[in-house]
């Protein structure tokens, strides 16, 4: 393939955003046909990009966009690991969005926008240098907004205020420190870390808590997670791609080439920055985990819990050993399978029964077991139960954190599965063992359109289960995973 | 014949000829638009030393057109919008039933006069054929905002009134002093003795309230925000770069070794301050119009905080070039704004942002011109405002001007703050209001506008190039001999 296949798996879903955006409502059937065309499309590229790259090609497209700063596309393995987790569940999405919506005001739009999320997650994924990520990054907030607000109610618009006070703010703050870092150090891109050697060590420090603070946001570090759950005022498709995996996912994929690509750890650690980042992010997984609990709504809870989850990974990039970056490398996948399951299993409950609050879920395993078989499975992977998925993440941070000297890591571990636990088995426990509500003719896959709300959960469920069950085969994240820690972190 | 002469000429008569035929003379844009794009095309195209001494007079005597970066930047981007808020106005100051028929004939022949004397003012390095091209475009700037209230109107004059006439006893002052008034022959000659340094202040004063800097501002959000929309959209977006523009040569040309630190911080402070308060005024808004009309004091602000980051500058062009794109990227974005902002309000009937309630849905097209042109003037990628700000930002950080860095992150934040409102009411889904289908021209108006905006920030590398032709030596080469960081 030719050097331009990064800029063209950028731009391709700029087709169907126009063709979303200009078509009349009416036309609805084309718009969803060609949206899932095109994600079909890219999870072919994708898959012959992970061929490629697995075989050792580069592939890199660059562009001077201003003096001594450039554009540059990259397709490596921590790359590609983002892009096929975004475009894999893109096209799970689609699926679930046409279905969850059906007829709606406002789709063309909310397809559109869509779209340039894909764009602009694409986009951060495959950045070479600081300034490419950051335009991206800026892209995705702007993306995202109409999104979140997409309901138009008095409590969207306000979370659509919220996610904008802070996530402008935090890329604020991070291209103050990227440009900061351009006028000691000159461009700073990933491949070729800068020499930093000449830079007072407090000066290091001011921009890294600079950029981290700013992705922070993104990533919802505490105390910089409040617009997460208020953005949950969002319909299901937008809260389960885009805060389980899009948005979330740029702030934290951030911070590990932040630590791992601009700064490189042995910086990090000289500067005493790695134990700061993993003592916060520890932080966040408790208090998320302690919120969770607290919350009666089931996307609230599901929220909370993205806010302790996320900071999983960067738990693990900011521990600085082989196995701790394993493990927080493929929770990045892990996570974004599992928490997508779960928000589309609530989406559906919510859809289906009118469920949102914890205390509605009686029964409702009885009246709807496949979405909550696959929730369940998402739940316990959540936990930690083997064999799913999260359970491989969990072990593989927990040895990180013992290799690096830090056995705390290991408390944290097993508090945040004991709170998870907490959250997670009260919800199961009503599904499955109290009694239903009277809901006479309830057919949980009655039609097509049922099939298509529900199915998707059922797939990621299992991709779920297969990542943790096949965790030592050729294309699992974890063989990925490991391959990214092979060629670039642990020379 | 030079595209220099015609770019003066042929908007001059076009204003005889909308004279001449009244009403009728809303046709003449489409012979305007074309004759004026591809003069714009061919002073583009003109090798980089292009200039032409009018009458082939030689300086003193005669005076000079020169086709600098400033000129090719500015003088194509005024064009653009002469050319678009024309076609939006068309419908709006032609001789229907029921309409005021004075205003159909006015508006043409001001805003042909506009057009002459701001391609003059960006053409020119006279100061005193600077003083009759600001006369022109107040004079038509005043007409136009007279439009929309009396009162702003005749405010207006006194002020614009006063800033010519200290910006004349400058140039006097001047002329008595140097036998000369050519900013090329000024910046050999001048020397810093007292007599340059009150001219140049009390032209910088005067020009200064031409340009709306905080705390000269006064004047700006009532005029700006009164008149009919395309009206607002030309004093927005032309009327106050001239003023702004003929700063800049004076300080970076004419007067380059005159000038001291002091008073390019002096500068660079107003312009600071211009963008807090004027953002924090647009934030109180309840009404859109001054809403958008307190950006324009805002985003003004920028043009000359910028003065100290380029006087400081390692690298004076970036900053320079920075400035530019910002007056361009200002010039579309805030017309696109005010454009759709008119089409906006008239399909509600209402002139307060919470009148907006569903138009992103009922007006789809009007809505993405505001959101474009928004993102542009807060500063967000990719756009024109984001390239201009982001070569500002760098500028600033790296010469370690904290106040300057802060402000210039505050003021986009700031900007994202009030201009976010409107949006966020529009995409609110209180009842869609029913409103007629736009006029699909009204519509390209702001949307094409908008689009350009957005798309210079595609053109960095161009228009950098295009901004350092000519540039005056004091840009081209470091001002001071400071050692880089």
């Amino acid at each position: 393939m030719m050097a331009g296949a990064p800029l063209f798996l950028i731009l391709l879903p700029l087709i169907p955003a126009i063709i979303s955006f200009s078509l009349p409502e009416r036309l609805a059937v084309w718009r969803n046909a060609v949206n899932l065309l095109f994600a079909l499309v890219k999870v072919g590229i994708v898959a012959d990009l992970l061929r490629q790259v697995r075989g050792g090609v580069d592939l890199e497209w660059r562009y001077t966009f201003l003096p001594g700063h450039d554009f540059l596309l990259r397709v490596d393995t921590l790359a590609l690991l983002f892009v096929s987790l975004s475009v894999f569940l893109w096209l799970i999405t689609t699926v679930y969005a046409i279905a969850y919506f059906g007829r709606g005001p406002n789709l063309s739009r909310f397809f559109g926008f869509f779209n340039l999320c894909v764009l602009s997650a694409t986009g951060v994924a495959l950045s070479g240098t600081a300034i490419t990520f950051f335009l991206f990054y800026e892209l995705l907030t702007l993306a995202t907004w109409p999104l979140v607000v997409h309901n138009g109610d008095e409590k969207s618009l306000r979370a659509g205020r919220i996610y904008l006070a802070y996530t402008l703010a935090g890329s604020a703050a991070f291209l103050v420190g990227i440009l900061w870092l351009k006028t000691l150090v000159g461009s700073v891109e990933f491949t070729a870390p800068p020499d930093l050697s000449a830079v007072p060590p407090l000066t290091l420090t001011l921009i890294f808590v600079l950029c981290v603070g700013g992705l922070g946001v993104k990533a919802a570090l505490v105390p910089l997670h409040a617009w997460l759950p208020a953005a949950m005022a969002a319909p299901a498709p937008v809260s389960a791609l885009l805060h389980a995996v899009a948005v979330v996912k740029a702030g934290a994929f951030g911070i590990v080439r932040m630590i791992y690509d601009v700064y490189g750890i042995g910086t990090v650690a000289e500067l005493g920055l790695g134990t700061p980042l993993a003592a916060l992010a520890s932080v966040t997984i408790l208090y998320g985990s302690l919120r969770a609990v607290m919350q009666a709504d089931i996307k609230k809870r599901l929220a909370y819990s993205t806010v302790s989850q996320v900071s999983y990974i960067l738990l693990g990039a900011s521990l600085i050993g082989p196995f701790a970056v394993i493990g927080g490398l493929v929770h990045l996948v892990h996570q974004g399978i599992m928490k997508i399951t779960l928000f589309m299993c609530a989406g559906a409950l919510s859809n289906r029964l009118g469920i949102k609050a914890v205390a509605d879920l009686d029964g409702a395993g009885r009246l709807m077991p496949v979405t909550m078989g696959a929730f369940t499975i998402g739940a316990l992977g959540m936990i930690g139960v083997p064999p799913v998925a999260g359970f491989i993440s969990k072990w593989y941070l927990g040895i990180g954190g013992l290799q690096s000297g830090a056995p705390w890591v290991v408390a944290v571990m097993a508090g945040s599965s004991l709170l998870n636990a907490a959250y997670f088995l009260p919800m199961l426990y009503r599904a499955w063992l109290l009694p239903p509500p009277e809901r006479a003719g309830f057919r949980e896959l009655g039609t097509s359109r049922d099939r298509m709300l529900i199915l998707p959960a059922v797939v990621t469920a299992a991709a779920a289960l297969a990542a943790g069950v096949f965790a030592s085969s050729a294309v699992s994240p974890l063989t990925w995973a490991k391959l990214i820690a092979e060629r670039g972190y642990l020379e | 014949m030079s595209p220099l002469d015609l770019l003066v000429a042929a908007p001059l008569a076009f204003m005889v000829a909308a004279l001449v035929l009244g009403q009728g003379g809303r046709w003449l844009i489409l012979a305007a638009g074309p004759v004026m794009l591809g003069l714009s095309a061919w002073l583009l195209a003109l090798p980089p030393d292009a200039a032409h001494l009018v009458g082939n007079w030689d300086l003193p005597l005669g005076i000079l057109l020169r086709a600098d970066g400033v000129a090719r930047l500015l003088v194509p981007a005024t064009c653009v919008c002469f050319v678009a808020v024309a076609l939006y106005a068309w419908p709006e100051f032609s001789p229907k039933a029921g309409r005021e028929t004075a205003r159909a004939h006015t508006f043409w022949p001001m805003l042909y006069l506009m057009w002459g004397g701001s391609n003059a003012g960006y053409l020119t390095t006279d100061l005193f054929n600077l003083y009759v091209t600001i006369e022109m475009v107040s004079l038509a700037a005043v007409a136009l905002a007279a439009m929309g209230s009396l009162a702003a109107g005749l405010q207006y004059f006194m002020i614009a009134l006063v800033g010519s006439l200290a910006y004349l006893l400058g140039v006097a002052l001047l002329a008595g002093h140097y036998d000369t008034v050519d900013a090329t022959l000024l910046a050999v000659r001048a020397r810093p003795d007292l007599p340059t340094v009150l001219a140049l202040a009390v032209m910088t004063a005067g020009l200064l309230v031409k340009a709306a800097l905080f705390p000269l501002h006064g004047w700006l959000p009532p005029a700006h925000a009164a008149a009919p929309a395309p009206a607002s959209a030309l004093l927005s977006a032309i009327v106050v770069k001239l003023g702004f523009v003929i700063i800049l040569r004076l300080w970076f040309e004419a007067f380059a070794e005159v000038v001291r630190p002091a008073a390019i911080h002096l500068l660079g402070g107003m312009g600071a301050l211009a963008v807090i308060y004027g953002s924090i005024q647009a934030i109180r808004q309840e009404r859109l119009k001054p809403l958008v009309a307190y950006s324009t004091v805002a985003q003004l602000g920028y043009l000359f905080l910028a003065f100290p980051l380029i006087w400081n500058a390692r690298i004076p062009g970036e900053p320079w070039a920075a400035v530019l794109v910002h007056a361009v990227a200002h010039m579309l974005a805030k017309a696109a704004m005010f454009l759709a902002a008119g089409l906006m309000l008239k399909a509600v009937a209402g002139d307060r942002i919470s009148d907006l309630g569903g138009l992103a849905r009922a007006m789809p097209l009007s809505v993405t011109a505001f959101a474009l042109a928004a993102i542009s003037l807060m500063g967000l990628p990719p756009s024109g405002g984001f390239t201009a700000k982001f070569l500002l930002l760098h500028a600033a950080i790296e010469q370690g001007q904290v106040i300057y860095a802060g402000v210039l992150v505050i003021g986009g934040l700031l900007g994202a703050a009030y201009l976010f409102r409107p949006l966020s009411v529009a995409f609110g889904a209180s009842a869609a209001p029913v409103v007629r289908a736009e006029g699909a021209l009204r519509v390209a108006a702001p949307l094409t506008l908008a689009a350009l905006a957005i798309a210079l920030g595609f053109a960095g590398m161009t228009l950098i190039e295009l901004s350092s032709i000519g540039a005056p030596p004091a840009i081209a080469l470091p001002l001071a001999e400071e050692p880089g960081p």
